[in-house]
Formats: structure tokens, C-alpha cells, sequence
């Protein structure tokens, strides 16, 4: 089977579109509502959740076939929490200002229920490297949304994008306010419902 | 071979050996990186330091080095840190906060100029306050500058007078709270009370030696000096006698060193 046939593309690119963990799914919604008050969080979770599901559906995969059916549940969970962990460690040792604004966010990406939904569906029946494609679709579809929402409220809520400000202070001068309302959760869940809106209102299709 | 992966052997053997496995792999994992986050840890608190003494715009290795330049002493005391600063040549004390929010913990630095006892810089840190109401006691820089010039003390009382109050009435010693955070800004209120409250006697007792140069006030001084922090004991030159036989039985190596200097 080549890497890049046609199956293997609809793997990596159906969750983008039709079969979109957050849109089409409404999964992980939790943690795209916590962590998006601003850009640089957003895309730091969006990318550690697709690098979790996808080394996580590649290992699962890769032992789909030793797992015993009884336990399945808790060995994904082994090895997610696993991942987890070490992405943590991993940005206290590099990004240490990004962990402290994730605080418990990434370690919640154990809860997460795109990995876990995944893993059940997905990578316990199929070959390592579809897997690897799905999981990270999903992540990439998650990190789109998480990426989308960051940038609407970061921009309405704070005038800056990445911490750059891009309202000019002439703006505020003349009466312009940040919403305070935007970096609420509460907001994220209406931005959310307006994506998925607009999602389906022209880019969904019925199968 | 098909195993037979259903049965109470397999299962139990599997488990055990991926939990070793997973075990070796995040004990591995933390060994390696704990240095690096150590030193994360270590800076994040230096550069809130800094950010109480309003030094805002540095980032990373300029942050510690500017730091190494400013901060001469730390000055462990009752379980609390005190920082002794020197900014732009002034004297400044920068003490720990810890106290409760709504929600979580949370914390800072307060700095504090002497001898007058006023507020030279302030900021706060906070686990997990509401975002855009209590969290504003970290994300508000204008609310933190508030804190600036306030005094620490009513003249000639020794309680703590800085406050932060809904309703200020005394601007010399107040601080308007969060507005919609009453519940954040008492908790920043009490944690000032109950941390600067003890405030090291040390100062207050230097403070009143310097100003009147009463004899109880500098005899104090010097005791509290040697008992505390030995090199303390060697610049408290207004009160020889003690200062005699405090360097010798405690602080031999440091007289030394200050001599060295004089010389």
C-alpha cells in the first residue's frame, strides 16, 4: 500500500473537514475553551495534543494486536498519560512561560477525549502509519479551531496578536475598549458555536 | 503462536511489564530535564524580583544578570525571604509574599525602600484567579504601579497600615481593589498584613538607631544583626561595643572581609 494513497489521504484529511474532532464530533471542547484567551497558548496546546495523538495512536497501534481486550481502556490511558507527561517536562525545561499559562491544561490532554476517541476507534484496528496520518488530522483540526478562537479573542480581547499589539493606542484614544468579556471561557463557548455554524453552513456536506 | 491474550496471566504480566517500562521512561525523562527546570524555575523567580522593582523589560539571560547586579543579599528570616536590593542607589528590601486568593494560592514580591518604609515596586503572581477579575492582580501593571509610593507604616505606629480597602480614605497607606475582584483583593490585603508583619525587628530597630540614635534602639539593631545575618553585624557601625563581641564570636571571616574593604 503506498504511504499516500487514497485511503491514506481521506485518513489525514477527513478530520480537517467532514469528520472534525471539534466541529463534526464536538469533542474536546473542555480544553479549547480554557486555553484560548490567547494565541501563543492556543497553538502550544494545539500542537502538543497532535503530537500526543499521533505518536499515541502510533503506539497503540503498533501493540494493537497484545493489548487484551479486558484492560484495553487503561493501557491507552498508560500510554497517553505517559506522553503527557513528558510533553509537560518537556515545555518546563523549554517554554517555561507557556507551561505556567497552560498550568493544568496539558495535563488534562489525558481527558482529553479526541485521544481517547481516537485510540478506540481508530488506531485499536488499523496499521501504524494510517494511524499516525489520523492522529494527526485530528490534532491539526483540534489546533485549528484552538488557533482560530486564540486569534478572535486575543485580537478583541487584549488588541495584540502573539502579545504584539495591533490596535494602535490612536484607537484607544479615541474611546476604542478591549471586551473584557473575550478573555472569559464563557465567549470561547459562543466563538465556538459560531465556527461551527459557519462550518456547516458552507463547508459541511452531508456523506 | 496465537497468545491467548484474555487470560488472568497474560493480562496481569502485560500490565506489570508496561507499567515498568512506562516507570524507566518518565523516571528517565524527569532525571534529564530536571536542570533545566530548576534553572526555568530559578529565573522565572528572579525575574519576578525584578518585576517588583519595576525592572519589566528583560528577558531571559539579561534578567539574570541584571538581577546578580541589583539583588546583594538574600536574608533568610522566619521562614520568609527578604531580598536587600540596591537600585539607582537606594536601599531596598524586597520581601516574599504567600497568602490565599479566591480560587488557589497566590503570591509576590513586594519591594520596599528604606529607611523610609515606602513602596518602591510591587507585583503579584496567582495559581488560578479568574481570568480578567482576580487574575488582573497579575496582568494589571497599572493596578500593581498603584502600589508605588505607598507608606508601610502610620507615623510612630508599628502595625502594618498598607491596605487594600474598596473605599480608599487614607491615599498615603490604601490601594483601591480589583473592581469585581473584592474577594482576590482581600486576600492580596491579607497577605501583606500577615507578611510584612513581621518584617525583620532588625529594621525597625536599624531604623530607629539611624533616625535618633537611641542607645535601646541600636543595641537592639546590632543583636537582632547578629543573630540574624552575620555580615549585618559588621556594618552596624553606630553600635561598636556590641558589634565587638558579636564579630568575634560569630563572624570572624566576615569582620575580615569588611576590613579588607575599608582598607
Amino acid at each position: 500500500m503506498a504511504l499516500f494513497s487514497k485511503q491514506n489521504k481521506e485518513v489525514f484529511t477527513n478530520p480537517l473537514n467532514l469528520d472534525h474532532p471539534i466541529l463534526g464530533q464536538v469533542l474536546g471542547i473542555c480544553s479549547a475553551l480554557a486555553v484560548t484567551s490567547q494565541l501563543k497558548p492556543a497553538i502550544v496546546m494545539g500542537l502538543a495534543v497532535t503530537v500526543i495523538t499521533a505518536f499515541a495512536n502510533v503506539i497503540i497501534s503498533i501493540i494493537r494486536n497484545t493489548i487484551p481486550n479486558r484492560i484495553r481502556i487503561v493501557v491507552q490511558l498508560v500510554v497517553v498519560a505517559a506522553l503527557v507527561t513528558i510533553v509537560s517536562q518537556i515545555l518546563k525545561a523549554f517554554a517555561y512561560d507557556v507551561s505556567v499559562q497552560l498550568s493544568v491544561y496539558v495535563g488534562l490532554i489525558i481527558t482529553n477525549c479526541i485521544l481517547m476517541g481516537r485510540l478506540e476507534a481508530f488506531a485499536m484496528q488499523n496499521k501504524p502509519w494510517p494511524s499516525f496520518l489520523d492522529g494527526v488530522g485530528n490534532g491539526l483540526g483540534y489546533a485549528m479551531i484552538l488557533v482560530i478562537v486564540g486569534a478572535v479573542r486575543e485580537f478583541l480581547g487584549r488588541g495584540s496578536l502573539l502579545g504584539f499589539q495591533i490596535i494602535p493606542d490612536a484607537c484607544y484614544d479615541f474611546g476604542y475598549v478591549n471586551n473584557g468579556m473575550m478573555t472569559m471561557p464563557a465567549m470561547a463557548l459562543i466563538l465556538v458555536g459560531c465556527v461551527i455554524w459557519v462550518h456547516r453552513a458552507y463547508f459541511y456536506k452531508e456523506k | 503462536m496465537k497468545l491467548n491474550t484474555n487470560s488472568n496471566a497474560y493480562i496481569i504480566i502485560y500490565s506489570a511489564i508496561l507499567v515498568v517500562i512506562v516507570a524507566f521512561l518518565l523516571a528517565f525523562v524527569y532525571q534529564a530535564l530536571k536542570p533545566m527546570q530548576d534553572r526555568n524555575v530559578e529565573l522565572d523567580i528572579q525575574k519576578q524580583i525584578l518585576y517588583s522593582l519595576n525592572i519589566r523589560d528583560l528577558d531571559g539571560q539579561e534578567a539574570q544578570v541584571k538581577y546578580l547586579t541589583v539583588v546583594r543579599e538574600i536574608f533568610p528570616y522566619q521562614g520568609r525571604k527578604y531580598y536587600k536590593c540596591n537600585v539607582d542607589g537606594k536601599d531596598i528590601v524586597v520581601v516574599e509574599l504567600k497568602g490565599m486568593g479566591l480560587w488557589g494560592g497566590i503570591g509576590g514580591y513586594i519591594a520596599i525602600e528604606r529607611p523610609q518604609n515606602t513602596v518602591y515596586g510591587a507585583y503579584f503572581n496567582h495559581e488560578s484567579e479568574t481570568a480578567g477579575l482576580g487574575a488582573e492582580i497579575k496582568d494589571s501593571q497599572a493596578w500593581q504601579e498603584k502600589f508605588i509610593g505607598k507608606k508601610l507604616y502610620k507615623d510612630g505606629s508599628k502595625d502594618v497600615a498598607l491596605s487594600v480597602v474598596k473605599k480608599v480614605e487614607d491615599p498615603e497607606t490604601q490601594v483601591d481593589c480589583v473592581t469585581g475582584a473584592t474577594l482576590t483583593s482581600n486576600g492580596v490585603n491579607d497577605m501583606i498584613k500577615t507578611c510584612l508583619e513581621y518584617f525583620p525587628e532588625e529594621f525597625k530597630s536599624a531604623d530607629c538607631c539611624q533616625a535618633t540614635k537611641n542607645k535601646e534602639c541600636c543595641k537592639d539593631a546590632a543583636e537582632h544583626a547578629c543573630e540574624h545575618a552575620d555580615k549585618e553585624c559588621c556594618k552596624a557601625d553606630s553600635c561598636k561595643h556590641v558589634k565587638e563581641d558579636c564579630c568575634k564570636e560569630k563572624t570572624q571571616e566576615c569582620c575580615k572581609e569588611s576590613t579588607a574593604v575599608a582598607e
